[in-house]
């Protein structure tokens, strides 16, 4: 599906391909996912179109040489729209047994496994647990295998370079990537550019490192290499014209949080806890304090969340961000929020698992928690990005109805949009549209909640306004007054308007749009969130087959938008693809008793694009 | 509403919103609110610029009675939304109300933290060493044995003193009154308010229904002077009805001891002076209890250093003069971009 493999062909020059996957594993000390950002850029850069995917343990150091220890990194890339990560890599760097061992199976057959031969000793096949040296026993024979020693290689190259021989063997990840540029063909310049801006301070480490990055590139240009490995060249892909960078998904969210903020007039104050995989976005916006954003790391996730709601009272726009188990803590603070009315952005960042699960792995299985999951009658808006660079106008739109409805806001992402990088092709901000709030001041006729007759929403007051001195509280307020009351039929009232308000946001939220294909027809695959990449391409390899298929994609999960129940209906049959157990189509069913059926796998992975595209056909019959 | 134009003068009625209280008749917090609202009056700021911030429980209730911003929120979790809002907006004055069970159980961790910091909040704990508006169980303050609808055999564990709770946090001030001294109340609070960073203040308070009287050996009438040693920085130690009795430094034992002072007794001399900014004299001082030794009221420790929201506004500022124009595009634009169009 995605990559063609390349490395059976042998004339002369380098042949074209339109896409590769390549996978890097090894240790988790040996650098992998710095290998594979840097090469990441660096295909950027060559202009053509990428997704990735780092898979790294929970673990920071497991011991050396475990199977548990095992970091990866995969990209696809190529000259033609690439729409996931990949199902399954051509090439496989395996820098120890360990890695060869837990990822070979994922290979296609005929790929190419490159193997850093220093490392296939005993002592490192007892510690993967083969019984013998792999490479000898004929395992491998599906493959095409390319042994090298690298970590021999690796300390030729760097032995002038003044560094121990362990510092000097650490570089072995840079003469690897040295050797991957070479096979694509990519400029090795950005890759030194950047290892001299990172090692000002230790300007040896440095050298060893562009002195193996070298050795590497050299070593594909001169040596001897093994029937049928060769250098490939792929062109740029056709992207629109405009200013490209990459993008992860949490760097995304992060500048998305201060666009959405700035649109809003709003100073952003985020608190969150430390948690894989969420923490990535409190790193980045802790760097960025200039944009008018406060960061406070708070004791726990409720105090996190508390504190955001406490600036979100005091006149900023709260934000929280965790994963599951710290949403969880956060469920009794989202439900003052949504009682006392006030903005609120949570972002979840969804990882597999209950409780403590696989911490690093991705899934969609918080759907149910964000949108049904606290005390009482609690209604909050959810929405969800779908990519690393839509994380970006998600984010803005979570601010604008948080602000807008004076409401939570809850922003599903996963691990998966966390760490992926692709090509985002960089908006001109002054398009966007602001949505300033206005803080309300006028003493006359104010009580806290008296409702915005459009919105439903209440008045927002900066405590210190002169005049306007009130009181809020999680406890029932009464409907005329905001005053403390419990009397039945205003209970009934006010949380009859509060569904009400959030009910309504669908008549504020776009209609929902058909991603590809008609409106009406045999098959809609619906999705949300980081499955938008394989069903996209799932479908779009059915489409060109001719097939009837539609895909579906919502970003909008709470409320839904007002047209999906006669979308749906249009379509004999509707597939809805998850990483988790079922949580959309039970709310599609219920929402609209539409006879969905579900597509679901919770690996702690992504689907691929022949795992759905294999689904849809065989409800084409 | 038409205080924006002229600031009037402040009585402590300023500060009465038009909320009914409802509290049990006789309950200590009656007391609290008078003194609170006095000191505000004292203080002078007027009462659109200060936030209450409540947990959950019967002290909890505080802020609807006050003529100021007020935020009633979750157990426990008040000082943690408090920091959100002094640190959105550090010009504001903020107060932290809670009980025992609110501040030192449920929420212990977040007073923790909050003490830890040296935020500039105003964090008054109101002790009545029982669940009141669950009815009744024993709480982290409650004294072993303490007999209540969940301990009906007594109360197992050992209570939890709450001002060397706050020290063991780091508190740069620590201060302790009680609900019935109305003189005493507003100047300690006065104390805490001037303190620049987290200011905690322990109120002993009686609650009428659940635990009447759980502070009589030091604040009955007979007994208070006998019971109560009242601090002042750079005074003597002295307390007594006669103030014929004195605490003095045992340096072998390494503890402070009850001594008769003047005939008969040591000379003043010998008694320790008070200094606010002692950690050990705090420690030693937070811990007495009756009836061995007085239960030491008012400021016990105070030693200013940078408050968190000063120091988070600093970097903020900091980081801001760098980035004078938070101008987006050029934040998306930062670091490795590539042009795909007319060059290609």
């Amino acid at each position: 599906m995605s990559g063609s493999a390349a490395h059976q062909i042998d004339p002369a020059e380098r042949p074209e391909i339109d896409s590769v996957v390549v996978r890097f594993a090894g240790d988790s000390g040996d650098g992998i996912q710095l290998t594979g950002s840097r090469f990441t850029e660096t295909v950027a850069i060559a202009g053509n179109d990428l997704e990735t995917f780092p898979d790294f343990p929970a673990e920071i150091r497991a011991p050396v040489g475990t199977t548990y220890g095992v970091s990866a990194f995969q990209i696809n890339f190529g000259s033609r729209t690439i729409m996931t990560s990949g199902d399954a890599p051509d090439v496989l760097v395996a820098l120890n047994p360990a890695a060869l061992k837990t990822n070979v199976g994922d290979l296609k057959p005929g790929g190419l496994v490159i193997v850093d031969t220093g490392t296939f000793i005993d002592k490192n096949f007892e510690k993967a647990g083969y019984p013998a040296n792999p490479l000898e026993d004929g395992s491998l024979s599906r493959f095409q295998v390319f042994p090298i020693d690298i970590s021999k290689q690796t300390l030729e190259a760097v032995k002038d370079s003044g560094v121990s021989k362990r510092d000097g063997l650490r570089a072995k990840n840079f003469w690897t990537l040295g050797l991957i540029d070479w096979m694509y063909d990519r400029d090795l310049a950005p890759t030194i550019k950047w290892i001299e801006a990172k090692f000002t301070k230790e300007p040896e480490v440095g050298k060893a490192n562009v002195s193996a990055l070298k050795a590497g590139h050299a070593y594909g240009e001169t040596a001897e290499m093994p029937a049928g490995v060769r250098g490939v060249t792929i062109r740029p892909a056709e992207h629109a014209p405009g200013l490209y960078r990459t993008i992860t998904g949490a760097d995304s969210l992060a500048y998305g949080l201060i666009a959405g903020a700035q649109l809003a007039g709003l100073d952003l104050f985020f608190a969150s806890y430390p948690i894989t995989p969420a923490s990535a976005v409190l790193h980045t916006l802790a760097g960025l304090k200039g944009y008018n954003v406060a960061t406070f790391q708070a004791e726990d996730e409720i105090a996190a969340a508390a504190a955001a709601i406490g600036a979100s009272y005091a006149g900023a726009l709260g934000i929280t961000s965790s994963s599951g188990p710290g949403m969880a803590l956060k469920t009794e603070a989202i439900g003052l929020a949504i009682g006392v009315e006030l903005p609120l952005v949570v972002l979840d960042t969804q990882r597999a698992g209950p409780s403590t699960g696989m911490p690093t792995k991705t899934e969609q299985s918080d759907l149910y928690l964000a949108v049904y999951g606290r005390n009482a009658d609690a209604p909050v808006v959810v929405l969800s990005a779908r990519s690393p660079s839509d994380a970006f106008d998600t984010a803005i739109e979570a601010i604008r109805i948080a602000t807008k409805f004076m409401t939570p806001v809850i922003l599903l992402s996963d691990t998966y949009i966390a760490s992926a990088a692709e090509p985002w092709l960089i908006p001109d901000f002054g398009t966007y549209r602001p949505f300033p709030v206005k803080f309300r001041t006028e003493p006359e006729g104010f009580h806290p909640f008296l409702r915005d007759k459009d919105t439903l929403a209440r008045p927002w007051v900066k405590p210190g306004t002169p005049g306007m001195a009130h009181r809020v509280g999680g406890l029932e307020k009464n409907f005329n007054s905001g005053h403390i009351s419990y009397d039945p039929i205003n209970h009934q009232r006010m949380t009859d308007v509060r569904k009400a308000k959030i009910d309504g946001v669908a008549k504020d939220i776009p209609a929902q749009a058909v991603d590809q294909g008609d409106s009406k027809g045999k098959v809609a695959v619906v999705g949300w969130g980081s499955t938008y990449g394989p069903i996209s391409r799932a479908v779009g390899n059915l489409r060109r087959e001719g097939k009837a298929v539609s895909h579906i994609h919502l970003r909008h999960l709470w409320p839904l938008p007002r047209n999906l129940g006669e979308l749906l209906k249009g379509f004999d049959q509707v597939i809805v693809p998850e990483m988790n157990t079922g949580q959309l189509i039970t709310m599609l069913r219920n929402q609209y008793l539409v006879p969905a059926e579900g597509l679901n796998k919770v690996m702690g992975r992504p689907f691929t694009i022949s795992e759905i595209e294999a689904a849809i056909r065989s409800k084409l019959g | 509403m038409n205080d924006t134009v002229m600031p009037r003068a402040l009585t402590p009625e300023s500060f009465e919103s038009d909320q009914e209280i409802r509290w049990c008749p006789g309950c200590g917090d009656y007391a609290i609110v008078k003194g609170v609202r006095k000191a505000l009056a004292e203080i002078g700021t007027q009462p659109d610029q200060v936030v209450f911030v409540s947990g959950i429980g019967c002290a909890s209730r505080f802020p609807y009675y006050m003529a100021t911003y007020g935020f009633h929120t979750i157990h426990g979790r008040a000082p943690a939304i408090a920091s959100g809002v002094k640190l959105a907006n550090p010009a504001l004055d903020v107060w932290v109300v809670g009980g025992d069970g609110d501040m030192l159980s449920i929420g212990g961790n977040h007073t923790m933290h909050a003490i830890r910091r040296n935020i500039d909040l105003n964090i008054l704990l109101f002790n009545n060493e029982i669940y009141g508006l669950t009815k009744g169980q024993y709480s982290p303050t409650s004294r072993v044995g303490t007999r209540s609808p969940s301990t009906p055999m007594g109360s197992i564990d050992y209570p939890v003193n709450a001002l060397l709770y706050a020290l063991g946090a780091g508190a740069h001030f620590i201060a302790r009154t009680v609900d019935t001294l109305q003189k005493h109340v507003p100047e300690v609070l006065k104390r805490a308010h001037a303190h620049k960073g987290a200011s905690f203040v322990e109120i002993i308070q009686n609650c009428i229904v659940y635990n009447d009287g759980a502070f009589d050996h030091f604040t009955a009438k007979d007994v208070a002077s006998e019971r109560q040693l009242l601090l002042e920085h750079g005074k003597p130690l002295r307390f007594g009805k006669k103030l014929d009795k004195g605490l003095r430094f045992d340096p072998k034992a390494m503890r402070l001891e009850v001594v008769q002072v003047g005939e008969g007794g040591v000379p003043e001399s010998e008694l320790v002076v008070h200094d606010e900014t002692n950690l050990s004299l705090a420690s030693m001082l937070a811990a007495l209890e009756p009836p061995t030794f007085p239960i030491a009221l008012g400021v016990i420790y105070c030693n200013p250093a940078e408050s968190y929201d000063h120091a988070f506004t600093g970097q903020l500022e900091a980081a801001r003069a760098k980035a004078p124009k938070a101008d987006i595009n050029a934040l998306l634009r930062k670091g490795h971009t590539w042009n795909i169009g007319t060059q290609r």
